[in-house]
């Protein structure tokens, strides 16, 4: 099943939120001057940003599909139960997603100036960030599965819960860069990545129960 | 005789009808004692001068923007639990007035912190919260006027609510935590009992009060109206049946 689901999604969009997170990357420099010195301070938060928009982006992909063409409510009767379903959708969004992006970070750094000790922090926080914006965009993408116009609605929705994750994100990747210690942000962040992964598909399934009534 | 009688949504039109005018009444008289004993009949700080007055406004605002969302929580969890409708109403009642609380103490934090901080905005963790907070406002109005059924966004929105007061407090930690790693925070702590002499403190209370009896006016207000509205509804919708 969860192959199927793969590489259902495969098919459509896997290179997207890459081209989207390399536009705003680019984009970046335009808007703020070609300085490096101030690119290579302002580099770690740029990528995270774009990271989460470009997760943000592709979020819709995660249950508009399914509801579309009806195999959501073929999934919602099958015996597997809803908690564990929506676990897959967001493991499988943030294997097409967020694995990307966080492997293609690094490469971006280097448009950005990136400083050096800068890129392993970015990578680590984003590798331990990512998984958890899939979970909490999964949530949002649950609760506007069934609205015709959700898109926009569900980042409103979404970006708020973002905040967190990313404050101790990019707080891990700025002081990675500066050379500080970064334990503390680096565990708090993985505290949010499991503690959301372990309780917010609760939530998920149970607004998807909801919005399959 | 239980709380729970007013789930009833003939009985709580009944009763708040007859309280409602009572707390209108209380309301105005505890908001134009405290502000105008406060703006006019206390004497201006020795540092801050007389921008100190807005304290009257920026306090009692800031403190209903978060009870009012902690009113939305508990309705939500009565919602979820025992699904009254009365309860997922008046959670949907209460957030536009909780919103406009937020920008109050938001915009009058501005004008407070203009002339004394010199700046109209800092990132400072207080202000980026409630930024924060109106933005969880928003998204929660905008679900409930996103979704057509009615029983659906009740429920949605109450996950949301609890979903979101969860994140909201994860946030207020997160930006104290962000901005201290960062730069100095603007601090402004305001530690009423130590801070404060009684001569600001009376008009204080008195307008805290103010604020909370006209959010308790408004929400029964809005209730009602919401009640009203979802019966017009559904008599024209038997009209148009027969």
């Amino acid at each position: 099943m969860r192959d199927l689901m793969l590489a259902f999604r495969a098919g459509g969009g896997f290179g997207l939120g890459l081209a989207f997170f390399l536009i705003v990357t680019v984009l970046v420099p335009f808007g703020v001057g070609p300085q490096t010195d101030l690119l290579s301070r302002i580099a770690p938060g740029i990528l995270w940003i774009g990271a989460l928009l470009a997760c943000l982006l592709s979020l819709d992909r995660i249950l508009a599909l399914d509801w579309e063409d009806g195999s959501l409510d073929l999934l919602a009767t099958a015996p597997l139960p809803m908690e564990s379903i929506v676990t897959i959708k967001a493991l499988a969004h943030w294997i097409t997603t967020g694995l990307p992006l966080v492997l293609a970070a690094p490469v971006l750094g280097v448009l950005l100036n990136l400083p050096g000790p800068a890129y392993q922090w970015v990578l680590i926080s984003l590798a331990v960030g990512t998984p958890a914006l899939s979970v909490i965009g999964t949530f949002g993408a649950a609760l506007t599965v069934g609205l015709k116009r959700g898109g926009l609605l569900m980042s409103l929705l979404v970006l708020p819960l973002y905040v967190p994750t990313l404050i101790f994100g990019a707080e891990v990747a700025r002081r990675g860069a500066d050379g500080l210690s970064v334990q503390t942000p680096l565990m708090l962040l993985a505290g949010i990545s499991f503690g959301v992964i372990a309780l917010l598909p609760f939530a998920s399934a149970a607004v998807l129960k909801i919005n399959l009534r | 005789m239980s709380l729970w009688e007013y789930a009833n949504p003939v009985k709580f039109i009944s009763t708040t009808d007859k309280v409602l005018p009572w707390i209108w009444v209380l309301a105005a008289g505890c908001l134009a004692t405290g502000l105008i004993w406060g703006f006019f009949f206390t004497p201006d700080d020795f540092r801050m001068g007389s921008t100190v007055k807005i304290i009257y406004i920026h306090v009692p605002s800031a403190l209903m923007a978060i009870n009012a969302w902690l009113m939305m929580l508990v309705a939500s969890l009565i919602w979820i639990v025992r699904r009254h409708h009365v309860s997922a109403l008046a959670a949907r009642a209460a957030a536009p007035v909780g919103a406009v609380m937020t920008v109050i103490a938001l915009v009058t934090g501005a004008f407070w912190g203009q002339p004394m901080w010199g700046t109209w905005w800092e990132w400072d963790p207080r202000l980026t919260s409630f930024l924060i907070l109106f933005l969880f406002y928003l998204g929660y109005i905008a679900l409930w006027e996103a979704i057509e059924n009615d029983d659906t966004a009740a429920d949605l929105t109450s996950i949301l609510c609890l979903v979101g007061s969860v994140f909201a407090i994860l946030s207020r930690y997160a930006v104290n935590f962000w901005n201290q790693g960062l730069h100095q925070g603007a601090t402004f702590s305001l530690d009423r009992e130590e801070n404060i002499s009684d001569v600001f403190w009376y008009p204080a209370v008195i307008s805290m009060l103010g604020f909370a009896l006209l959010f308790v006016a408004l929400v029964f207000l809005r209730t009602q109206t919401e009640i009203r509205a979802r019966r017009t509804r559904a008599l024209l919708a038997r009209e148009g049946q027969a």
